[in-house]
């Protein structure tokens, strides 16, 4: 989506601005014949990579296969049309259970993981921004639990939490964190945390060192404390910078698997994730249903990143959909949409 | 297979790469999700005549022996072996990652593909069902393997519906490991028979001043395929069974709840510590190296490394192996192990059976169980001088496969063993009572076997 978004306007803009504004019709429709062809290799692999498998991972979820033993004991080939039954199926009987338990521990690792990370990771953002000694240092070695991959982490975490681990040693109280149970999401949580905050405090780091020194001068001049200053300027200053963070992360978390995976093991209630569901139907060979829970999810995570956009205002979209409007209205300031264009993506 | 590995699958369906960019998730994920769902079922379309076809074991050349990673090194000693005899038909191993879910997932991609790429399998013995129902295997004439000479029951696991689709080549058995020094100590002489002996010895030994800090009895219980092997164990000492002959489902049955209280009792009352809902088989074999347990139910690759003396076991030297006890005489194993068959899709099928038939046969299993460790199928190996001197615990092994109940044989094993765990689990847990677990599996098993 965001290549979409990449790709067009630029696009749109260099041919707009190939020709000065002559309001000739055909013109315009030239332009425009032309600029489709120069999208069309972006829209055929966009069409390829992602439209492709999303239509045909849709059209497997429409189908069962592999049902049922011959005579011979066995089975059957070939597939067979089922409509929306897979899709009914999840929400029936045991199914049914397995999945609202998966729905909830996915939403509720995705809420618990991403305030607690937000938190820390605004806070290492802060710290990491001072001017001090051995301030590379701490850069660094806060950005080690992102740089490890994560099944690696799980496994250490699975070692301090295992029952004659690190963690009960510190907590001088046995608490059995691998075992199927509420504090398996707590093990999970607190791996996870460790694991991504450095993530959101880079990217917050990134939006803190674009504030202007200058605006700070002025708001000391002012008399502001440094309370009011964090929630007066840094907080909205970085508001965008953190509001994307906190959308990458959201997305992550509402398909973890990996980390629960290793850390606890598949087939545990406590800790089974949708995408942990959709893997679990696709290696005992019930394609369909996998794609099925695949679909679910793809929805249920389109619906939250739309929710979000909407109800907080992360501009991913929004300036770009600002920028067409600058053009519909034909107020010509194109080199200056541009620019802010770029330095939205590599924000 | 022995080892349950310690940790869950670190399986993300191949999708972690993609999913690091922003909005692109959503998509992503059920884009690549959808990619592999496609693209492991897209041509089934003929694939019915794979079952009879293939039963013509024809032609000669280069094959492939695919297996999960070799711990030992020595596997490849062995295909060298075979290599030299024969430069026209070589062998090139490829190498699987060590988590069996993993093998069993690149074989089954392999399969649906119906890719030529791979021709010996290694199978875990549960796999043959599955494998063999989906027609990814060719079967094989009984009269061209020397199965008289192998344990009948390391047999039965390479059959599905009374054809041959795998041969036997390593088995496992679960054995009773106990401490003869404290034993001895209290003043008993024999391994206990039944769990009523166990638990007196436990009690005896506890009053000892070395017993102190000394835990009763360990079997694996967390909720892997390790408590599937638990249950399939206490249930089959108590003389029941999770799916009878006739593949249908038997836990309503005196024995079954008899053996799964066993369980749920034991952990109870203390005799199996409440950490055990955590560890592995490798948790297992170092709680017991750490001195700190007296009686353990394990797989027999255990044996030279807790006897192993630099220092990493504190147990060197002071236990032996017996029979499982049951509730009433000795218990049933849960057999384990690999078996060799030919990819139904593969070429060279001749070669892959003669392949099959070295490594299978008495002077590589001989070389192999000296090399390796791994239980041999072949039944003179166990009382063999030689091997015997090397390996003290084989007779004990030997009878324990003898007696040893396979897993739940079923074409949807994978749901059939999660169902199993769930259920074990939450009985042994206290989350359910037996009855109430055993009514439930006994529910979900229904379907699932009902093919």
């Amino acid at each position: 989506m965001t290549t979409t978004y990449d790709g067009t306007p630029p696009a749109a803009d260099t041919a707009a601005a190939g020709r000065p504004p002559r309001p000739r019709k055909r013109d315009v429709q030239g332009t425009k014949r032309l600029a489709a062809l120069l999208l069309s290799p972006t829209l055929l692999v966009l069409a390829l990579v992602i439209g492709y498998p999303v239509l045909a991972g849709f059209r497997e979820s429409l189908y069962a296969r592999g049902e049922g033993l011959d005579a011979d004991g066995f089975v059957v080939q070939g597939e067979r049309f089922v409509g929306l039954d897979n899709y009914t199926a999840i929400f029936h009987g045991d199914r049914g259970d397995a999945f609202w338990n998966a729905f909830g521990n996915t939403t509720f690792f995705t809420v618990t993981t991403v305030v607690l990370e937000t938190l820390i990771g605004v806070s290492m953002a802060l710290i990491m921004q001072r001017a001090f000694r051995g301030r590379a240092l701490v850069r660094a070695s806060i950005l080690v639990p992102w740089a490890i991959p994560t099944a690696i982490s799980g496994l250490l975490w699975r070692w301090i939490f295992q029952a004659d681990g690190a963690a009960n040693a510190v907590l001088r109280h046995q608490i059995l964190w691998t075992a199927d149970g509420f504090q398996a999401k707590l093990a999970v949580v607190i791996a996870e945390v460790w694991k991504t905050s450095p993530f959101i405090g880079l990217l917050v780091l990134a939006g803190l060192q674009m504030i202007p020194r200058d605006v700070y001068e002025a708001a000391r001049v002012d008399g502001a404390g440094p309370l009011q200053q964090f929630w007066r300027i840094t907080l909205p200053l970085v508001k965008p910078a953190l509001l994307v963070a906190v959308l990458f992360r959201m997305l992550d978390v509402l398909r973890m698997f990996d980390l629960p995976a290793v850390l606890i093991g598949v087939n545990q209630k406590s800790v089974e994730t949708l995408t942990m569901i959709a893997w679990f139907e696709a290696s005992n060979l019930r394609y369909g249903s996998a794609a099925a829970y695949a679909t679910i999810l793809f929805l249920y995570i389109a619906l939250i990143a739309y929710l979000f956009v909407k109800l907080l205002g992360a501009d991913i979209i929004g300036e770009a959909r600002q920028q067409t409007k600058r053009h519909h209205t034909k107020r010509h300031r194109r080199n200056r949409p541009v620019k802010g264009k770029r330095k939205k993506v590599t924000a | 297979m022995r080892r349950i590995p310690p940790i869950g699958a670190p399986v993300s369906p191949g999708t972690r790469p993609l999913l690091t960019r922003p909005l692109v998730t959503g998509p992503l994920l059920c884009a690549a999700l959808a990619l592999s769902l496609s693209a492991c079922g897209g041509d089934d379309g003929g694939a019915s005549k794979g079952g009879a076809a293939a039963a013509s074991l024809t032609g000669r050349g280069p094959i492939t022996f695919v297996t999960g990673k070799d711990r030992s090194g020595y596997l490849q000693k062995q295909v060298d072996g075979w290599n030299t005899d024969h430069p026209k038909e070589q062998v090139r191993i490829i190498e699987l990652p060590d988590e069996p879910n993993d093998q069993r997932q690149q074989m089954i991609q392999n399969a649906t593909t119906r890719s030529d790429a791979y021709s010996v399998l290694n199978l875990d013995v549960v796999w043959t069902a599955e494998f063999a129902a989906n027609r990814w295997l060719t079967p094989l004439p009984k009269d061209k393997v020397d199965l008289a000479k192998m344990l009948p029951a390391t047999v039965t696991t390479g059959q599905y519906r009374g054809n041959l689709y795998a041969v036997p080549s390593t088995s496992d058995a679960g054995m009773l490991y106990y401490r003869k020094d404290l034993l001895g100590k209290a003043g008993v002489s024999a391994p206990p028979k039944t769990y009523a002996e166990m638990w007196s010895d436990c009690d005896k030994v506890k009053k000892l001043p070395e017993g102190k800090g000394v835990d009763c009895f360990f079997t694996e219980v967390n909720k892997t395929e390790s408590i599937t092997i638990s249950a399939v164990e206490a249930i089959g000492s108590a003389g029941g069974s999770i799916v009878g002959a006739d593949g249908k489902p038997t836990l309503n049955t005196p024995q079954a709840k008899q053996g799964l209280e066993f369980l749920v009792n034991a952990k109870k009352d203390g005799r199996l510590p409440k950490e055990a809902v955590t560890l592995d088989t490798e948790g297992g074999r170092r709680y017991f190296q750490s001195g700190k347990l007296l009686f353990q139910r394990q797989w027999p690759y255990q044996y030279a490394l807790a006897n192993s003396g630099d220092g990493s076991s504190k147990v060197a030297g002071k236990f032996a192996v017996a029979q499982l006890p049951g509730p009433n005489g000795p218990g049933v194993a849960n057999l384990g192990g690999h078996n060799l068959a030919v990819s139904a899709f593969a070429k060279n099928k001749a070669t892959s059976l003669d392949f099959i038939r070295y490594l299978t046969g008495e002077q590589s299993q001989r070389a192999n169980l000296l090399a390796t460790s791994q239980a041999p199928t072949l039944a003179s190996l166990y009382d063999d001088p030689e091997t015997a001197k090397k390996f003290p615990y084989l007779p004990v092994l030997k009878q324990a496969i003898t007696n040893a109940k396979p897993r739940p044989v079923a074409v949807k094993y994978g749901d059939v063993t999660a169902a199993i765990q769930g259920e074990v689990y939450d009985a042994v847990t206290g989350k359910k009572t037996a009855d109430q677990a055993l009514a439930d599996l006994q529910g979900a098993l229904g379907p699932l076997t009902a093919q």
